[in-house]
């Protein structure tokens, strides 16, 4: 056959397809997501609330201690330090030195673990069920039609993802921070960054995978979603610093351990040892040091990648297998 | 010779719904499930290239099915299909780079996205750089009227002006081989027309391209393809150009009669010289058309006579020359509605 047009196989054409392919489909994320001006409501002031209670909570904690540190009383003139009275002014100042210390970290964590409860919801809901909602307004057979490569449809789906929720993510730290006064102290800059692109690639590699099986278990999926929502916050330390479920006997350190599954576990221990520093709760509350953990969460990366990769082209072939995949109708 | 597009033999099966939770065993013992569906039945045809090429059958005839297959979406349970001289199952990257789809109907895109902006997101997928694309757009806009709309949000366009929206992101890869699924369905007349005379200027004035078109209106298909095969229930009944489709059944009479409605069609099954004949009832006026495809005119006083037997007055009779809609009535047994 004469093609009328020659078309070209190479590998740099290849590459350019999927290049363009990937900024094309993370287009409507990014630009696309922005013209809705309610999402600074509903993403940036929203989750400010949720993080509000935690951090009253905590701040009431805080102020009570400082309270017991600070209260002078005919056994104990310089206040309690712990069980017992404080021997002298710079004991009790120390003291509550370190309570004020814990607090803000506490608060911290809480302001970390609001910022990337975004990130997991986009996972969740933007990224997992996406391609299970493209397939009901009918982009998924034209997807699955155009020449690009299926990782380069994700990818643009998670590199969207990304950068419309870092938005979202950092007004609400920035917000975190003026409302509530958080302190963060970052040593190594350099390694805060490995460690929140790593903890952001494993965790769309996660999402990237789901979006396949999601799409293949269809609606009850969906459910699936809502009911990783509460229980996730919770196992992978969102509002608390995750190492604390370990001092936790009997089902503690179980739940720890099943939480770390998800990369924003690790990611998140791993960031508020970088911003509050390895000394902050007196070290005693870290999963893995910071290093093993960047380490944990590129091997995630990584695989999580590779299962997305098999599990969307099994997922292609069964929908040219069956033929009631790509479209909402068959 | 090689063709754009080749079938032999192929057959899509799609297997039956087995149903997850069964509320109770039939008492006969059967199977709670739909059994297996024959959308294609041994489908073989060639495409030229440079063809624009129709094909016809009512729903279910297995149209929408032989598109996904030759779009790389579906895969035959027997037999095979080549598109530009590639097995659609074992090589379909080529032809995707080559091939790109319109149906009727469709609802793809994102509604925050403009029409430019959406159009321009799927030729991304095919690597088109941005300013080509960008210049296509601006260009088939023109061409398609959707030009004042280019930054309208794609929720805020009409059904027309979103199904041209959906015609040039097919135009915009430049694709060799288009298919075509219903693509005015819904559409006014003149959205219709407008999309119709481009297809057939651009399958005609640019060479080497080739359309696959299917349709549902006889007219369209008549006006615009080279060659036309009728399908139903996954077989290729006929293919031919229009004129020889016509030129089949023109030693046949048709006749068309406006009664009023008729609820028993059954007498006329079977009639001497009736080869084949249509029944449509037009609810409104209380009337019905029947087509009658007769070996010669012989039958007419048959007929109705057994119309009039059934207390129902005849309006208008027509002796007609043979049309697609006629060939397809010869051939499928009824009409496409």
């Amino acid at each position: 056959m004469s093609v009328a047009t020659v078309r070209r196989t190479d590998l740099r054409y290849r590459i350019g397809l999927n290049l363009r392919a990937v900024v094309g489909r993370s287009y409507p994320r990014i630009v696309g997501a922005n013209r809705e001006p309610s999402w600074i409501f509903f993403e940036a002031l929203l989750p400010l609330l949720g993080i509000a209670a935690y951090v009253f909570i905590y701040q009431f904690f805080g102020n009570q201690a400082l309270a017991v540190i600070m209260q002078a009383t005919p056994t104990a003139p310089f206040g309690m330090c712990g069980n017992n009275p404080c021997t002298d002014a710079s004991q009790q100042a120390q003291y509550a030195a370190a309570v004020y210390s814990n607090t803000n970290a506490l608060v911290a964590s809480v302001v970390l673990g609001g910022t990337m409860v975004a990130f997991w919801l986009n996972v969740l809901w933007s990224m997992a069920s996406q391609l299970y909602w493209e397939k009901e307004i009918g982009n998924l057979q034209l997807y699955m039609m155009a020449p690009m490569n299926r990782m380069a449809l994700l990818g643009g789906m998670a590199v969207g993802g990304m950068v419309m929720t870092s938005m979202r993510a950092v007004s609400t730290l920035i917000a975190g921070v003026f409302v509530f006064g958080v302190i963060f102290q970052v040593a190594n800059p350099l390694m805060l960054l490995a460690v929140f692109f790593a903890t952001l690639i494993a965790l769309y590699g996660l999402g990237m995978m789901f979006a396949s099986l999601y799409l293949l278990w269809g609606r009850e999926a969906w459910n699936l979603s809502a009911l990783m929502e509460e229980p996730i916050f919770f196992s992978s330390g969102f509002y608390f610093p995750l190492g604390g479920l370990f001092r936790i006997p009997g089902w503690g350190p179980a739940v720890a351990i099943a939480g770390s599954f998800i990369p924003a576990s690790i990611g998140l221990d791993a960031l508020r040892q970088l911003t509050l520093g390895s000394t902050a709760f007196g070290g005693k509350l870290w999963i893995f040091d910071v290093t093993t953990e960047l380490e944990i969460l590129v091997v995630m990366a990584v695989l999580f990648l590779i299962l997305a990769r098999y599990a969307l082209a099994y997922l292609e072939t069964l929908a040219k297998r069956e033929g009631k995949l790509t479209s909402r109708h068959q | 010779m090689t063709y754009a597009v080749e079938t032999r033999d192929l057959t899509r099966i799609f297997a039956g719904k087995k149903r997850r939770f069964r509320r109770k065993a039939r008492p006969n013992g059967s199977e709670d499930s739909q059994g297996p569906v024959t959308a294609l039945d041994g489908v073989s045809l060639g495409i030229n290239e440079g063809e624009l090429f129709g094909m016809l059958g009512p729903n279910g005839a297995g149209k929408t099915t032989l598109i996904k297959i030759l779009a790389t979406l579906l895969l035959p349970t027997a037999g095979q299909a080549f598109v530009a001289g590639h097995d659609v199952a074992k090589d379909p990257f080529p032809i995707r780079q080559r091939i790109n789809m319109v149906s009727g109907g469709e609802t793809s895109g994102y509604g925050l996205l403009t029409a430019r902006e959406n159009i321009w997101m799927f030729s991304q997928f095919y690597g088109v750089p941005s300013k080509v694309s960008k210049e296509r757009i601006d260009e088939l806009m023109h061409v398609f009227g959707l030009w004042d709309k280019r930054d309208a949000k794609v929720r805020m366009l009409s059904t027309g002006q979103r199904q041209k929206m959906n015609m040039i992101r097919g135009f915009v890869t430049d694709p060799d081989i288009l298919f075509l699924d219903e693509p005015t369905l819904g559409l006014d007349v003149n959205a219709a027309r407008v999309i119709r005379e481009y297809v057939m200027n651009w399958v005609r004035k640019r060479s080497g391209k080739t359309v696959l078109l299917t349709s549902h209106y006889m007219a369209e298909a008549d006006q615009m393809c080279d060659r036309i095969a009728i399908i139903d229930k996954g077989r290729i009944l006929a293919c031919d150009t229009p004129a020889n489709l016509k030129r089949m059944i023109r030693t046949d009479t048709t006749f068309q009669l406006e009664v009023d409605t008729i609820r028993d069609t059954s007498s006329f099954v079977g009639l001497r010289g009736v080869k084949n004949f249509s029944h449509k009832d037009d609810i409104s006026k209380n009337r019905s058309h029947l087509t009658f495809i007769l070996e010669d005119e012989g039958p007419v006083a048959e007929i109705l006579s057994s119309i009039t037997s059934q207390g129902a007055k005849v309006h208008s009779l027509q002796k007609s020359e043979p049309t697609l809609e006629d060939v397809f009535i010869s051939m499928v047994g009824r009409g496409l509605d």
